[in-house]
């Protein structure tokens, strides 16, 4: 942030800790003025504990998505049916590790680590997103993904680069950059399908079938039921609603399915002429909630599978360690002469 | 397909990079660290990028990939090698990278059909080599463990070395000179990270079966088949 707002010249001095009351209210206050104003809230600032804690909790869970979600289209990079499909998918998959790098740092700003917050995915105390509970079963459920679960990210993430923590909405900036460049390739490789043989377009129907719902479930609880809705846009972390940006991703989904010559797995799906948005039938919450729980088809897979990643990678990450101790001051590689004079 | 000694040269080179691209993909979503999943899924990028440039100089890159059986592939037996744990990768990664790095290098220098290609590749093999040659030092003069492991790796992995070097029809290359520069950056690199250089042959005992005759180790045949399924389950479509 760019202004000299009064919450700045008294941040990160001890004042913010140590001081009266009279100055406690005076932080709120600015911090209070500066989200009014759509000013940037910035590391050093001083904010309040719960908005802290908020960042830290959904900028963790964003990363550890991005972590965790690599998995079902990693599950694909040996099997992808062409050198060109297999490069696109490698470099999505690529892409996915740098975000989570990325919002890792974010959260870092916020006083926390990356061993930390992984320790806290590992053991469940932290979460990721539902979406990845689910199975890739068939190529074009990386197409699926591409398009529906990427840009339900997408509907999600793009106000998020408003979103008034500053490292977050920077790091939203880069990731819906390439988040959109993945969500073409996705919407790309199942009209190829849909366009293909008999055989491909019906793996490509049933892809989007089974993923439907589970994206339409990324958006969250219904508005009156998502506990930390109202404290997150107050706070301008959040600019709009669950329900506001499902219908938003509905909307935009059905002229796509049309034109990719698919259908979407709801009958209940018409134009409401009056609304001027699409009508769509009930989400199945127990279903969420289940997954949401632990109980959806791949959760134990997948914390497992990161957690042995994690697990035998301990020695390496011993050995990257042990080695840079040996060696510091030698940079980036250890000489003979770099080694002798430690 | 017509074979004359430069699509040999072709296949040869271009079946290496595709297929240690594969092995370098299965780790994705098992680095030990996450700036390791971007590291490996970047070096299987730059050699599939290479394998496609190579492949589809001699015919379709998706035909050659996903249609050939075992016996018609030309890659060293070396990248074939299943990635066991981190060292295996890191000490494959050295000894492959850092020929290379050679190889290209010299072809980039050269007026073959070979050199627009290889003069692109070097500066990725560049990296690809500093990548390995960092964690080879790291591992190796880590910590204990890391060190027996990337000993280990670099013993396990010796036997597939020699075949670097068996002359490829098509590229005029010096490949007893070759074989001495790789020996002295490996065995520097190796001592380096204070790991012994291997003393056994760098070649198995039954000679004839180097990869690039097409005759392979028994784990290729099942990450052929991991491949090519899909594809084959579709003749003809696209994708």
């Amino acid at each position: 942030m760019a202004t000299a707002a009064p919450h700045h010249q008294a941040a990160g001095t001890d004042a913010g800790r140590s001081g009266s009351t009279d100055d406690a209210a005076a932080f709120q206050n600015a911090f209070d003025a500066a989200v009014a104003a759509d000013e940037r809230i910035e590391p050093r600032d001083w904010m309040p504990d719960a908005y802290r804690a908020t960042l830290v909790r959904q900028i963790a869970q964003h990363a550890h998505s991005e972590i965790i979600g690599m998995q079902p289209e990693a599950n694909w990079i040996t099997r992808a049916p062409s050198l060109r499909r297999k490069a696109i998918l490698m470099a999505k998959v690529q892409d996915e590790a740098g975000h989570g790098l990325y919002l890792y740092s974010a959260a870092e700003t916020l006083g926390t680590g990356r061993d930390e917050l992984l320790d806290k995915l590992h053991s469940g105390r932290q979460k990721y997103s539902s979406i990845f509970n689910y199975p890739t079963l068939t190529w074009a459920d990386v197409g699926a993904i591409g398009w529906l679960v990427d840009g339900a990210a997408i509907t999600n993430q793009v106000p998020l680069c408003r979103c008034s923590y500053g490292p977050y909405a920077r790091a939203m900036v880069r990731v819906c950059k390439e988040e959109s460049f993945h969500q073409r390739q996705g919407y790309e490789s199942l009209l190829a399908l849909s366009r293909g043989t008999e055989a491909q377009h019906a793996m490509a129907q049933d892809a989007v079938d089974r993923w439907w719902w589970p994206s339409l479930m990324m958006f969250g609880p219904p508005d009156d039921e998502s506990a930390h809705s109202a404290q997150s846009m107050e706070w301008k972390i959040k600019r709009h609603s669950n329900d506001e940006l499902r219908q938003r991703f509905v909307d935009i989904c059905v002229p796509q399915a049309a034109s990719l010559g698919l259908t979407l797995p709801d009958p209940e799906l018409k134009w409401n002429e009056e609304r001027g948005q699409h009508d769509f039938g009930a989400i199945d919450w127990a279903e969420f909630k289940g997954v949401l729980q632990g109980n959806g088809p791949c959760n134990e897979q997948r914390i497992t599978q990161r957690r042995r990643a994690h697990d035998e990678g301990a020695w390496v990450r011993a050995a990257a360690a042990a080695h840079a101790a040996k060696h510091a001051g030698t940079d980036p590689a250890p000489t003979r002469e770099g080694r002798s004079a430690a | 397909m017509q074979q004359t000694p430069a699509t040999a040269a072709a296949l040869a080179l271009g079946d290496d990079a595709l297929v240690l691209s594969h092995r370098l993909g299965e780790w994705a979503g098992h680095a030990p660290v996450l700036e390791e999943e971007v590291a490996l899924a970047n070096i299987a990028l730059d050699l599939l990028g290479q394998a496609r440039v190579l492949l589809s100089s001699v015919g379709d890159e998706d035909e050659l990939a996903y249609l050939r059986e075992e016996r018609a592939f030309r890659n060293l037996q070396l990248v074939e090698q299943p990635n066991g744990d981190f060292a295996h990768t890191i000490a494959r990664q050295l000894y492959f990278s850092t020929y290379q790095q050679l190889l290209y290098g010299h072809l980039a220098g050269g007026d073959s059909e070979f050199a627009p290609l290889a003069a692109k590749a070097v500066k990725e093999v560049a990296y690809h080599q500093d990548h390995a040659r960092q964690w080879t030092l790291r591992l190796g003069d880590g910590t204990e463990e890391s060190h027996a492991r990337m000993q280990r790796a670099v013993d396990a992995l010796w036997r597939f070395t020699g075949e670097m070097f068996l002359p490829v029809a098509g590229l005029d290359v010096n490949w007893q000179e070759m074989q001495l520069s790789w020996s002295a950056t490996v065995t520097a690199v190796l001592r380096e990270a204070t790991l012994t250089v291997p003393e056994g042959p760098t070649t198995g005992a039954w000679r004839a079966g180097a990869g690039r005759q097409g005759l392979h180790t028994e784990s290729f045949g099942r990450m052929l088949a991991e491949m090519q399924h899909l594809h084959r389950s579709h003749p003809g479509a696209s994708w």
